[in-house]
């Protein structure tokens, strides 16, 4: 998947978890948990959410680098989604 | 107007998901209405259709009075006895988009409008015609509130039950607290190593078995988990524990989970998603509000060390969880670096003493170094 493509697919998992949220307008480089108030159970469905969109088997050591949208993106850019 | 709880005087209605001329089947949901304790879906027992719609978004509602008017005459093939429409809280799944006219408005930004007194019809949508929480940030640094009472989730309300609770609670409960900082760290390895073999789906949050064990240790301590009414206190049978959980934009809700120490672990983490999901989307279920025994409040990460929290009445006691530090800590006449969490029973004098919730926290700091046991 290209950026835009991957940044579709963080921002539709993070509306998932929090369909408050939906439509809300994501800053790409604020940490969910400082921009929305996430919890550690918002952010774990998010990693089941993104972990079910993308396919790919997010480690527990790995969810530091999953803080921000432009974060996700590019750690799945990297793991080649 | 359904009555969601027996301390339900009136409702607020949040938006009709019908409109008149809708034919509307048996377990449809027909409108959602804000009470004290969150947002209900209202579900309708009868087919029939939608003839007129007697409140409109934002009136608040005694409980008993008619808010719509469902005609059973004139639909092909069907039988209805009452041309009244009788509604109930609905157990049904969320509908995914409510179908209301207008700039779509987004749940976190009525909250926040409805927080600082802006009615969300006056604000400007941004170029996909979504009302969000920037547009409700911008809107209240140009305008002055208005005078209108803004529709929507109703948090003066929320806060109000909070408050009765919490008075009433100081007031009739004399309240004694036992605290005790827990080593916790066998009991993290443990989590750390069994969420290393679980897939993503399947991992746990430490709250999930933490909430296990401290029900476990309750079925051994039943006077911290029943009522107390009418100067009579009655044990549970199980322990449905309440969760108090926050809401973003402010409020707390503690919904129950039924017979937590009777579930498996992984029942549990369902159950807790679940309850936390509806939390967020803002349904949740009026059992779900009513029958707690215990509650348990847990701080969680990067938050605050102690919490002496308040017994929510009728129960008898509830127990707050700080969050997980790291701290110097002698073990074996050594010091070494421990993760710890300082765990508070608060506990109903008129049904227990501090001895009770300290032979708890001692056996629950026991269990905690045995959570291969779960």
């Amino acid at each position: 998947m290209n950026k835009p493509e991957l940044s579709e697919l963080v921002t539709r998992a993070l509306y998932a978890v929090a369909p408050d949220l939906e439509g809300e307008t994501i800053d790409p480089e604020t940490p969910f948990r400082d921009q929305f108030e996430f919890d550690s159970m918002d952010f774990l469905n998010f990693i089941i959410e993104l972990h079910q969109a993308s396919g790919e088997e997010i480690a527990e050591a790995d969810y530091p680098q999953l803080a921000s949208l432009n974060d996700c993106v590019s750690y799945l850019k990297q793991k080649n989604v | 107007m359904p009555s969601l709880g027996a301390d339900m005087e009136q409702g607020t209605l949040v938006e009709w998901l019908k409109q008149p001329g809708d034919i509307i089947h048996r377990g449809d949901v027909l409108a959602v209405v804000e009470t004290q304790k969150g947002a209900i879906e209202i579900e309708v027992f009868n087919d029939g259709v939608l003839r007129d719609c007697r409140a409109s978004p934002g009136d608040r509602v005694p409980v008993g009075e008619v808010i719509a008017i469902l005609d059973g005459d004139d639909v092909s093939g069907m039988s209805i006895d009452k041309p009244s429409v009788s509604a109930v809280p609905s157990q049904a799944p969320v509908p995914d988009k409510p179908l209301s006219p207008g700039p779509r408005v987004t749940p976190a930004a009525r909250r926040l409008a409805q927080q600082i007194g802006l009615d969300v019809r006056n604000i400007a949508p941004d170029g996909s015609g979504v009302v969000g929480l920037r547009q409700v940030q911008a809107s209240s640094t140009e305008t002055s509130p208005p005078k209108v009472q803004p529709a929507g989730i109703d948090f003066k309300a929320m806060r109000a039950a909070i408050a009765a609770a919490m008075a009433r609670s100081n007031r009739e409960i004399p309240h004694y607290y036992v605290s005790s900082d827990i080593d916790v760290t066998v009991f993290m390895d443990w989590l750390a190593q069994e969420n290393a073999r679980r897939s993503v789906a399947d991992r746990l949050l430490y709250a999930v078995p933490l909430f296990r064990i401290l029900a476990g240790t309750l079925v051994d301590t039943p006077e911290l988990n029943g009522h107390y009414d009418q100067g009579t206190f009655s044990p549970a049978q199980t322990v449905n524990a309440g969760i108090a959980i926050a809401m973003r934009g402010g409020g707390l809700v503690a919904p129950s989970i039924q017979d937590v120490a009777g579930k498996s672990v992984d029942e549990l983490r369902i159950s807790l998603t679940d309850l936390v999901g509806r939390v967020r989307s803002g349904r949740l279920r009026s059992s779900e509000l009513s029958n707690a025994t215990v509650t348990f409040s847990n701080l969680g990460e990067r938050t605050a060390d102690t919490l002496m929290p308040i017994i929510y009445p009728p129960q008898v006691a509830i127990i707050g969880c700080g969050q997980i530090v790291r701290r110097p800590w002698v073990k074996d006449g050594e010091v070494h670096v421990r993760q710890i969490m300082s765990v508070t029973v608060a506990g109903d004098h008129r049904v227990s003493d501090g001895r009770s919730a300290a032979r708890f926290l001692s056996r629950f700091e026991k269990r905690l170094t045995k959570p291969e046991d779960l």
